[in-house]
Order: C-alpha cells, then structure tokens, then sequence
C-alpha cells in the first residue's frame, strides 16, 4: 500500500473515532436520563409534590424543597441581575483602561474559577455569623448571588460589547447624555445577551448543592418557608439526603426529584438558546 | 447641572457594583486566612503538611492534610484520563471534521453535560456505575474513587471539547488552506498545524478543567466515600478536601471548636490550588496568545 493510501484511511478513521467520541459521550447522556426516567417517572404524580419530607419513602414529598428552590431562585435573581448588570456596564462603558480597570477583570475571572464550596465557606462566616443571618434564606441566596455574579458580568460585557459604536455616536450626536445612551439605546439592543447569561447563571444557581450545605441548608425543614429569613432546604439537598439512605424506596425518590430538577434546568437552558438565535437572527448590523 | 450630578451619582453606583467583586475576593481570602490562622495556633504547618492521618472528628485527632490531598488529586487524575482524550479528539472532530450543520447540532447538545447539577451525577455515579464497576471488579468498594472521577470526567468534557474546539476555530483558515495546499490530510492537517497552533487554548482549556476537577464537590461527596487515606488506590473508600468539607458542614460542630476550624483550614488548601491553576491559565492566555495578521 502506498503512503498515501495509508494517510487517507488513517483520515477516515480518525473522521469515525471523532463521531463516535462525540456521540458517546452524548449516548451516555442519554442513557443516563432514560434511567433516571425508568426509576423515578412512576413515582411522580400530585401528592409527591405536596407531601412535606417523611421516614417513610412513599409518604415523602418534595413540597418543602421546590418551595425553597422557588424561593432561592427569586431571591438570588432579584440581588444577582441588578448588581452583574451594573457592573458588567460599568466595565464595559465608564471604566478607564488602566490598573483598576484591569485588576477588576483579573480578579472577576479569578472569581468564576473559585470552586463553589468556598462560596460556602464565605457565606456562613460573613452572612452566617458577622451579618447574623443564620442558615436563613437570605443567607443562602446571598451566596449563591455571590456564586453567579461573575458569570453575569461576562455575559454583560459581551453583549453590551456587540453593540456597533455607530449606535453611541448617532445617540450623541443627538445630544443625548452618556446614562440616557446606555438606558435607551444600549441596554435594549443587548438585552438579548444579557438575558442569555442571566438565565444560564440562574439554572447554575438552582443546581447548586454544595455552598448551601456548608451555609447550613437543612436535609430535613418540617415545612415551607414563608419568608426570607426562614431555615429552608432545596431540590437538589433533598436529593442529596435521599440518595444517602439505604433503602430503595428513597432512591425512588431521589430519581423522582431529579426529573423535576432536571426538568427545570433543561427548560431554561432551552430558553436561553432561543433566546440567543433569536437575537441573534433580529439583528444585523 | 441637574443632569450632570444624576450622571454622576449613576456612575459611581455602577463603579460600586464593580466593587462588590472585589469586596468578594476579599471576603473569601479573609475568611479563609482568618479561621485557618486560629486553626495553625492550635496545630503546626509541619503536622498539616506532613502528618499522614486525618481524623480530626475522630478521639485521637491527627491533621495531616495528605490523605484528602491524594483523595482530591485520585479522583481528579481519573477524571482527566477520561475527559481529555475524549475532549480533545471531540474538539479535533467538531472543527476540522464535521460539517457546520453537524456542528452546530453537536455542540450545544454536548454543552447539557456540563449543565447538569453535580448531584445528579453523584445519583449516577452511586446507582449506576458503581454496581456496573463491581460486575468487572468484584472486589471494589461500594464508595470508590474510580465510580465518581470516570462520571467527573464524563461531566467536564465539554469544559475541553467547547474551549479547545474555540481555540481551534480561532486559527486563521489560511494555515489550514496552506496544509491542504502541501497535500495534507485532515489528520495531518489537524495534529501538525492546528493543534499546534491553537496549543495555548487548549493548554488553558485543560488547565480549566482540571481545577473544576479539583473543585468539584457533590460526586465525590455521593459516590467516593469519607475515609481520608493516603492511596493511589481506586477501588477503595477515600475523601477529598471538598468531601470534607461537606461531611463536616453536614454535622452539628460547634462554631469556634477545632473541628470547626478544619473546614477553612482544608478550604484554604483547595483555594490555594485552584487559584495557582486559574492564574496560570491567565497568564498562559496572555502570555502565548498567537497573533495573526
């Protein structure tokens, strides 16, 4: 055989190991949630999610956890969105090139690579003990605002970024302030990035189970919190707890609560990829 | 006037917001250095370092940090072993092989694994693949450092294959031309000009995953077990540091005790080597950032 030859089937091959590398690691995926669904779909009717936590597997409910979800998510979003906002237009459209400018980015990048569990460690000794929030959560969701800032920022920064400089100057030009600019101009024609990031920062939030456990999230909350200061506990440190326990029947139930959690997640990473194509579609510069 | 003391208070409070990123970095290295100072009156850096027990919630307390270290490294380095080959040969396959159309399918959905929550995974690796690894390893341990770090290395594929297939896409198309134009392959074209040529991405995309490897809590915290050992082992129980740190959070200990004190102590030591990590990949991103005209 020539070299040629035997370049051209080694190509081939790699073509082939390339589709099945990729399509391996998306069968496992798949795999993976069509177990999930086998062992928990049954389990899943009305009263599992309005029955408060119990010892007894088919008696426990994950009402306690997704109201505390819905809680954390409102909570984490109402600190989180205003604040990265902020700050990712202030990067982008006021701060000068120099030292501030630029140890404000290394350290934002520093942030996002701060494994999580060490926001944990944060939020239970500055909201925890020196603001005396508890294992509240306020103090929870002040963590988890803290976790998600930095992928807010980024994503700010990149959409306000995209917006052409004609668009500045023809505001300018028409006197408008350098605030009234970014209010009405800038802001709408990049909402579609920045909304982007926040939903995908937000489906990250919802996810996370580490930092609220070392903060103090309880496995077992008796009932729903009604108000911010309330103990609370979320879906995924219920599945946590239940995946702990020996018998089957919690396994059930964790798998139960994982298609909801799942479910969640997934919806709003769907809406964050409509969104970007349809933003991304409208307008062209 | 008017208009111009409102633009000005907007922009300071913009500036503020900024400030709370830095108020954060601050907080944590605080938090950190404080508690694990008032950990290091009560045991020396020597024993942390050097000891190679960890029990410090058991009657006889020893504090040597090793064992969740070579737990945390263990599961890291299994974790890798699968992501990397994977990863890269994905990134190689999305951008020199696959048609855009194909591409653009792929890659979004490849990007799921990484949004699924750890704990989902931690189900996975416990209910899943740990009885699979037993029907080929009879001996193997219910909790296992093998189980999780193979579903970890499965979760940070898309943390290599994503940005490494970005720093690929990002070489100029007139290298590749100038390949096929000498006669090249694909194969040829991809490993002796592209990834070449994209080194330092993907360099700084490996370097990423292997801190969110480090950093990962919840698998391990499910499916590798709480015995700090100092093994190489994979087959039996062990800890790392963030499993730990769960384990702990999970108990009733007492604020201000010692074994209070460990969780910051053992934090510090994570966050030490994931920003070592971080800031050389920013540092490599600066530094070897390839410049075509």
């Amino acid at each position: 055989m020539s070299k040629g030859k035997i370049n051209r089937i080694k190509d081939k091959a790699f073509g082939i190991l390339g589709l099945v590398a990729t399509l391996s690691g998306l069968i496992i995926l798949a795999f993976f949630i069509g177990q999930i669904l086998y062992e928990g779909l049954s389990r899943l009717d009305l009263d599992f999610m309005k029955d408060l936590p119990s010892r007894k597997p088919e008696k426990a409910g994950i009402f306690t956890a997704w109201v505390g979800t819905l809680w954390v998510l409102v909570m984490t979003t109402l600190f989180a969105f205003p604040l990265g906002v902020s700050a990712g237009i202030y990067l982008e459209e006021y701060a000068k090139k120099g030292k501030f400018s630029d140890l404000l980015e290394i350290n934002i990048s520093n942030l996002a690579g701060v494994p999580s569990i060490i926001y944990g460690l944060l939020g239970l000794e500055i909201f925890g003990r020196v603001m005396n929030l508890g294992n509240s959560l306020l103090a929870g969701s002040f963590t988890l605002a803290l976790l998600i800032l930095p992928i807010i920022i980024v994503a700010t920064r990149e959409a306000v970024r995209a917006v052409p400089n004609t668009l500045r100057m023809a505001s300018y030009g028409l006197g408008a302030s350098k605030w009234q600019t970014i209010w009405n101009q800038i802001l709408p024609a990049s909402m579609g990035g920045i909304f982007t990031g926040v939903i995908l920062a937000i489906s990250r939030a919802v996810g996370e189970t580490a930092p609220l456990i070392v903060v103090g999230a309880l496995a077992y909350v008796p009932f729903a919190p009604s108000g911010p200061m309330d103990e609370f506990t979320v879906l995924p440190i219920q599945i946590f707890n239940w995946i702990s326990r020996p018998q089957h029947g919690f396994a059930v139930n964790a798998a139960a609560a994982i298609i909801i959690l799942l479910g969640i997640t997934f919806i709003m990473n769907g809406i964050a990829v409509y969104l970007r194509n349809r933003w991304q579609k409208k307008i062209n510069w | 006037m008017n208009r111009k003391k409102k633009e000005k208070i907007i922009e300071l409070m913009l500036k503020l917001s900024g400030l709370i990123t830095v108020l954060t970095t601050i907080g944590i290295i605080w938090v950190l250095f404080s508690e694990s100072f008032s950990f290091f009156k009560e045991v020396s850096l020597v024993e942390f370092l050097t000891d190679d027990q960890w029990t410090p919630l058991f009657a006889n307390k020893r504090f040597g940090i090793m064992p969740l270290i070579s737990g945390t490294l263990l599961t890291t380095t299994i974790a890798l072993s699968v992501a990397l080959p994977l990863g890269l040969t994905i990134a190689v396959y999305l951008s020199e092989y696959a048609p855009n159309k194909v591409r653009d399918v792929l890659k979004p959905l490849l990007e799921i694994l990484a949004a699924v929550p750890t704990v989902v995974y931690g189900f996975f690796a416990l209910m899943v693949v740990t009885p699979f690894l037993k029907t080929i390893f009879p001996n193997i341990s219910g909790f296992n450092a093998l189980s999780a770090g193979l579903v970890m290395g499965i979760m940070i594929i898309p943390f290599v294959s994503s940005l490494s297939e970005d720093a690929l896409r990002a070489v100029p198309k007139s290298l590749r031309e100038a390949s096929y134009g000498l006669g090249a392959t694909r194969l040829q074209t991809s490993f002796r000009v592209m990834v070449p040529a994209a080194s330092s991405g993907i360099v700084v995309s490996v370097i990423l995953a292997f801190s969110r490897a480090i950093g990962e809590t919840m698998i391990v915290a499910i499916a590798a077990g709480q015995q700090p050992r100092l093994t190489f082992d994979p087959f039996v129980p062990i800890e790392t540091i963030t499993a730990y740190i769960v384990q702990v959070s999970l108990g009733d200990v007492p604020h201000g005790s010692l074994e209070y004190k460990t969780i910051f102590a053992a934090g510090m030591t994570l966050f030490v080597f994931t920003f070592l990590l971080n800031n050389l990949s920013f540092w490599i991103r600066k530094k070897f950032r390839e410049e075509y005209e």
